[in-house]
């Protein structure tokens, strides 16, 4: 293995890269297009036997990488945040063909207001396709994601699409370390794509029944896809202990941190979490009894294992980096689901924050684990709240004025 | 944790100057984090980038808002609001300033605690933009004030990292930042690595409740044609450029029509005028005006001129 400093960007081209895949339809978006630069440096070098083709659009893009898995061939794509949903036709309809392959998602907050910068709620919108969702913290878990990723999209089981997730910038375009597999040992884990039924040759022309009327048939192969994506939660563990064996690292489907004897825990997905593993240590040495828990599979939802890590607990707070219009944080949401009606739940608390790549600072982590104290004295949860300071509405009050005054002049004109 | 930032201008090498200092510190043993901060990655914009390099696993990220080194590749950036360049300054802090000026002018004009070092620069270059081996210069000086990487360190980071260019590019970037990097090695161990905030002992983050506002107000509503115009891009300007009056021939359609931006006007009286505060100083002007009456001066030179005659 080989150990460099490499982008969060260049570690899903290194993933790609020693998954073998075979194909890349690309489009490019910001935060994402170093991801298919790399690959096709690699490509156009000699160094990485692939086809990458630019389409015309994600949705097109997403439709030939969803067609060459069904032809046999292991295919990778990636995208972001508009790209995503310009796709999202195709990202529900590719994972109704059963066809595994792997997208990458670099996260990006949603128009309007338009940004470059990272929140989920991109790939929030994909949750309920039928893809896996894997959610990455640092730039390991990217390359190391991508490789789970095919054996488990691949899995006759399974057989469904992923997608590996990465913030945007906080990790698309930080390097930090990162260990490389051996391609030899890559390709040995991954091992080959095995297509089964799905046999679309250009010189054999077949036509697939994709429509059903009436609800029975349609019902069936809906509900078939649930079942198949919940199976991935068990085959996940298997793949998991395999990767451990020939690599050394161990990825759980939830990152348990000081989880212990913890009365007070943080939940959140992706790179930020990392914060709240100093919050944590920090909170551990002032007294505290806190910990984290982080899922790193989201799709399957692994509902059983977060109701046996949190009983007991005291009060957790949720902090969800996306937001549901009129409802609140969907992490939260989804918590809130996994533990109802089960005995020695925690109270629940839900925070909505960094959404557009606002920061959450250490202190913020403090205050929270402090009002998740002082709701466990009343026995009850404390109402929602978005992570803003006075000064930051402050800041939006000034631009506001400009806006308005403005305004004021072109209505005089 | 040594955390450390980086300020310049587009086209200075900012990102390459985190990267070299980020593998340096990797080369050393350090566990480290770089990254750019894109957004206004323009030639002449204000950029920066920023390095965490710790001994074990590093959790923090994003931006660093308590620097123990902040290293300013051009000091016309510190006035820039939009720059950030003392966000987060503290008496922890050292500022490492690429200035004709001294040290206790700039402790003085800034007000600071934090200790201030010249990186002993410079060759005068017309273009700010331009400004050569600034990166490798400003990577090298970081690291000879943590005195925790070797020179031989140094000279392979810089290597690996600038390894696309031409042989004597990377021999002259080495020769120079080896020259910084001695320089400053009088002042080796000044940047010691910060601390965490602690958990019992911080500011509670002041916490509103979202107010709610009518869609009159809480819409996107900056429908205004003028908006542009409070972005001041002429401060991304290094090089100005200026008409020459007596030479212009007055054809000020041409002049005003190349201008990227907008920002040549003309006058009532058919003569062609530069709006400074939006010129981002392409220059395309003066390759276009058909008499050359259009010069081009570095824009700090302008500014001490104008500093000059308002004095």
């Amino acid at each position: 293995m080989t150990r460099k400093l490499l982008t969060g960007n260049s570690a899903a081209a290194w993933g790609a890269r020693l998954a073998g895949v075979d194909y890349i339809p690309a489009f490019p978006i910001t935060p994402q297009t170093e991801i298919i630069e790399d690959l096709a440096a690699w490509i156009d070098r000699g160094e990485m036997d692939a086809r990458l083709v630019t389409l015309e659009s994600e949705h097109s893009m997403i439709t030939a990488a969803g067609s060459a898995a069904s032809s046999g061939v292991r295919a990778f794509t990636a995208t972001s945040s508009q790209g995503l949903l310009y796709g999202m036709e195709m990202v529900y309809t590719v994972a109704g063909w059963r066809t595994p392959f792997v997208m990458v998602n670099v996260s990006r907050g949603l128009a309007s207001p338009i940004t470059l910068e990272s929140d989920h709620n991109d790939i929030m919108a994909a949750r309920d396709s039928g893809f896996l969702q894997i959610h990455c913290a640092t730039c390991q878990e990217i390359a190391d994601g991508v490789l789970i990723a095919y054996r488990l999209a691949e899995h006759p089981e399974v057989r469904v699409p992923a997608i590996v997730n990465l913030d945007g910038f906080y990790l698309s375009f930080t390097r930090e370390p990162v260990d490389l597999a051996e391609a030899s040992e890559a390709s040995a884990f991954v091992g080959e794509y095995d297509p089964e039924n799905l046999q679309f040759k250009g010189n054999s022309p077949l036509s697939q029944a994709m429509a059903v009327l009436g609800g029975g048939p349609y019902s069936y192969f809906r509900y078939e896809a649930h079942l198949a994506v919940q199976r991935a939660l068990s085959v996940y563990d298997e793949i998991i202990d395999e990767f451990e064996d020939r690599f050394g690292r161990r990825y759980d489907m939830i990152d348990s941190y000081r989880m212990q004897d913890a009365e007070y825990v943080f939940v959140m997905l992706g790179s930020f979490s990392t914060k709240a593993r100093d919050a944590v240590d920090s909170l551990r040495a002032a007294g505290w009894k806190a910990g984290l828990l982080r899922p790193r599979v989201f799709r399957p939802f692994p509902q059983q294992q977060i109701r046996q890590l949190l009983r007991g607990r005291r009060a957790v707070a949720v902090i969800d980096q996306n937001i549901s219009m009129g409802m609140g944080g969907v992490l939260h949401s989804e918590f809130a689901t996994a533990l109802y009606g089960t005995t020695d739940a925690p109270l629940l608390a839900s925070y909505i924050g960094g959404l557009g790549g606002r920061d959450i600072s250490q202190q913020e982590f403090f205050a929270m684990a402090d009002e998740l104290r002082q709701a466990d004295e009343r026995g009850e949860a404390p109402a929602a709240r978005l992570l803003y300071t006075e000064h930051e509405l402050t800041e939006m009050r000034k631009l506001q004025a400009i806006a308005q005054a403005e305004q004021a002049e072109i209505q005089q004109h | 944790m040594f955390r450390i930032r980086f300020h310049g201008r587009g086209g200075q090498g900012m990102k390459t100057a985190s990267r070299i200092l980020g593998t340096a510190f990797f080369n050393a043993g350090y566990e480290v984090q770089d990254a750019p901060r894109y957004g206004a990655e323009r030639r002449g914009a204000p950029i920066f980038a920023y390095v965490r390099a710790d001994k074990s696993a590093i959790n923090e990220r994003g931006v660093i808002d308590r620097p123990d080194l902040v290293c300013v590749a051009d000091d016309t950036l510190v006035g820039m609001p939009a720059a950030g360049v003392v966000q987060g300054m503290d008496a922890h802090t050292v500022l490492l300033i690429n200035s004709h000026e001294t040290a206790a002018t700039w402790q003085q004009r800034l007000n600071t605690e934090a200790r201030v070092l010249i990186l002993t620069a410079t060759e005068d270059v017309e273009d700010r933009a331009e400004l050569p081996y600034i990166g490798s210069r400003c990577a090298a000086a970081a690291a000879a004030l943590t005195n925790v990487i070797e020179r031989e360190t140094l000279v392979a980071a810089l290597t690996e990292e600038l390894g696309h260019l031409p042989a004597d590019v990377i021999t002259q970037n080495r020769d120079i930042a080896l020259r910084a990097f001695d320089d400053m090695k009088q002042h080796a161990g000044l940047v010691t690595p910060g601390s965490m905030p602690s958990a019992s002992d911080y500011d509670r983050p002041e916490w509103i409740e979202m107010p709610f506002d009518n869609a009159a107000i809480s819409n996107l509503a900056i429908h205004a044609g003028a908006t542009s115009v409070l972005v001041r891009t002429g401060l991304w300007r290094t090089m100005r450029p200026v008409i020459n009056y007596p030479k212009c021939s007055g054809c000020a359609w041409i002049c005003s029509t190349y201008c990227p931006d907008g920002a040549i006007n003309v006058r009532a009286d058919g003569y062609p005028e530069i709006d400074y505060d939006h010129c981002k100083g392409c220059l395309v002007c003066v390759a276009q005006c058909p008499p050359h009456a259009i010069e081009s001066i570095p824009e700090h030179v302008a500014r001490e001129q104008e500093a000059e005659a308002s004095a």
